[in-house]
């Protein structure tokens, strides 16, 4: 098996925050045009090696290549221009509207002696279109549900007309049906022709969505692959320490894990609480 | 269903391209009337505040003689004694605002301005040292504040860190800077001798009397060089207010353009500060009150800087004219002014939940 072709690489890769060392001496490729979803426990590093994709993380050993080059040796703006990062501590400024939320996203088209041309209203529109957030446009971004906010910040990412696009946890502190359409927003991306990063902490949701599975644990790579190899039930439980069963997802045939079931204590043993 | 319909929904507060052949700018005409609007008041408040005093004057008389065409007696009176100190109103006004302005922005908080972070007290030790060392000449006041300011700014940004300039940060390494030197100042002053501690006094209660060209230059140039700087980073900070690593995302220096815009705040602080003493609450309140009058988020740069020149020219007029036969330094009009819209920001920003 000859592996897939990589525009986005890392090897060696030592992060760090200060002195705690995150992950040390990883390796990594994204497929070009893949899904590729990094899943596992907290604290496993999956975010900052996402950061440190995204160059707004300086490794502290190691490098992350682009189209062939380092990354560091990538002006800002250009790479802005290729490389799309949504993190997950975004502020929206009081009081800003979406589309203007959704502006900043040119910020790298832009100059300043040219700053408002007719594509950048035209992306912007195109944007909020694809995000479905064009009704919203005039609103505060502080009006809006948790998941039309999410939509927002997609949009604005979107903006930025990069063929990658890295999502760090875009479904958090959104509820079930938000989170789906999220994914599914995303699914559509990647079917238009980006290369889509994201980490995500439900594993059947990244086994459902992904086309490429990047399995970390304490700063490592535990297995990388398709969801169908990937997802076992004795990786899940070296991964996660999750006894399980891992079965067919009876929507759309990807593996889907199934918790086991507590052992129930004998009633003898139960502690009464009164 | 009706849609909502939002303040935003409006041209006014929406952005509106300007394009001129290749070159395209975006401007939101709302933030623009507002700037002239204010950048007009408070030219139309230092005329009338230039034609009061021991010799009223007209309006008229006052534009006429500003145009050149006024007798010598007005000519004099109007060009060479109260413009100076009218200029110095409007200069330092528009400095607080517009350091204000990116103070805030900055900070990401909205009380973050020169007083809460600490450049203020930083300005009144350097005073206090030049005058308890050096004898405090006029001179020495002004290098002194400049100094403290400057001093400050760099030990605020040695505690922050470079790793973390973001807000919060900021603001409390500025609260507890400031309360340190609360405490060196209060300690200088009982050291001092009581007729240099008496002119100190005076000087940190912020004052217009008395100024003329020497005090209004520095700041003029340095407004001119904070304009040019605000300018040409105005898009680069709008998007730091994203956060950090938003900002990185999409190719935005981050570090750099915020280290230069801080210091063109604290210079635009600090020489304020030596040209009037520190004068309170202006640089916290013109952005806030440009932020709600714009609708729009955004440091407000421009219209902060107009609204700041405005209201310190409007205290001004205020601390002449109040008390009939009595003048009040403008430090003490705006405190009283600027102490009861903090209240009442306070109260308010609560209510809505957001403080």
């Amino acid at each position: 098996m000859t592996a897939p072709a990589s525009r986005l690489t890392a090897s060696g890769l030592t992060l760090a925050y200060d002195r705690r060392v995150i992950t040390r001496d990883l390796d990594v490729a994204v497929p070009d045009r893949s899904f590729t979803v990094v899943v596992g426990p907290n604290a496993c590093g999956k975010s900052t090696l996402l950061r440190a994709l995204a160059r707004v993380l300086r490794p502290v050993a190691g490098t992350v290549m682009l189209d062939g080059e380092r990354i560091s040796s990538w002006p800002a703006r250009k790479l802005a221009r290729t490389l799309g990062l949504l993190p997950q501590s975004s502020v929206a400024p009081e009081g800003i509207t979406v589309s203007d939320l959704v502006a900043r996203g040119r910020y790298p088209h832009q100059g300043i002696l040219r700053q408002w041309t007719r594509e950048d209203a035209r992306v912007v529109a195109e944007s909020m279109r694809a995000t479905g957030v064009e009704e919203l446009a005039s609103r505060g971004v502080d009006e809006l549900s948790g998941g039309q906010r999410q939509r927002v910040w997609i949009a604005m990412a979107l903006a930025q007309q990069t063929s990658l696009l890295l999502l760090d946890e875009p479904t958090t502190f959104l509820d079930i049906a938000h989170q789906i359409e999220v994914l599914d927003l995303c699914a559509r991306l990647h079917a238009e022709g980006r290369t889509v990063v994201a980490v995500l902490h439900d594993l059947n949701q990244a086994a459902r969505y992904a086309t490429h599975l990047i399995a970390m644990r304490d700063g490592r790579i535990v297995a990388e692959g398709p969801p169908a190899e990937v997802v076992t039930a004795e990786r899940v439980a070296e991964v996660f320490g999750l006894r399980c069963r891992v079965i067919d997802d009876p929507e759309t045939g990807t593996p889907l894990v199934v918790p086991a079931a507590p052992s129930i204590p004998a009633a003898s043993d139960v502690v009464k609480v009164t | 269903m009706n849609p909502i319909r939002t303040r935003a929904d409006s041209p006014w507060g929406r952005g509106v391209g300007l394009r001129v052949g290749g070159l395209s700018w975006r401007v939101s005409p709302r933030a623009l009337v507002v700037a002239v609007v204010f950048a007009v008041v408070a030219v139309v408040v230092s005329v009338v505040s230039i034609g009061g005093g021991d010799y009223p004057m007209s309006f008229g008389e006052v534009v006429r003689a500003l145009a050149g065409r006024g007798d010598a007696s007005t000519d004099f009176i109007v060009n060479q004694l109260r413009l100076p100190r009218a200029v110095t109103a409007l200069a330092v006004g528009a400095a607080l605002g517009l350091a204000g302005a990116l103070f805030q922005s900055l900070s990401r908080n909205p009380l973050g301005s020169p007083d809460l972070l600490g450049f203020t007290q930083g300005s009144a030790t350097g005073v206090l040292v030049a005058t308890v060392l050096a004898g405090g000449s006029g001179l020495g006041l002004a290098v002194g504040a400049v100094t403290g300011g400057v001093l400050t700014g760099v030990l605020i940004v040695l505690l922050v860190g470079r790793n973390g300039a973001h807000g919060q940060r900021l603001v409390l390494v500025g609260v507890g800077v400031a309360a340190i030197l609360t405490g060196v100042n209060g300690y200088l002053l009982t050291k001092a001798q009581i007729t240099d501690a008496a002119r100190a006094v005076l000087w940190l209660t912020g004052s217009l009397d008395g100024r003329d060209w020497k005090q209004a230059t520095p700041v003029l140039v340095m407004l001119a060089i904070a304009v040019a700087v605000t300018a040409s980073c105005g898009r680069a900070l709008r998007t730091i207010e994203l956060g950090d690593e938003g900002a990185r995302a999409l190719g935005v220096p981050v570090d750099r353009v915020r280290g230069a815009l801080l210091a063109v705040a604290v210079l635009l602080a600090s020489l304020a500060a030596a040209a009037a003493g520190p004068v309170s609450f202006v640089a916290l309140t013109a952005p806030q009150l440009a932020r709600r009058l714009t609708r729009s988020s955004g440091p407000n740069a421009l219209p902060a800087a107009c609204l700041g020149a405005a209201l310190l020219a409007a205290a001004d007029l205020a601390g002449q004219r109040l008390v009939p036969g009595h003048q009040l330094p403008v430090g003490v009009v705006t405190g009283l002014l600027g102490g009861g819209y903090l209240i009442w920001l306070l109260t308010t920003e609560r209510k809505a939940g957001r403080l």
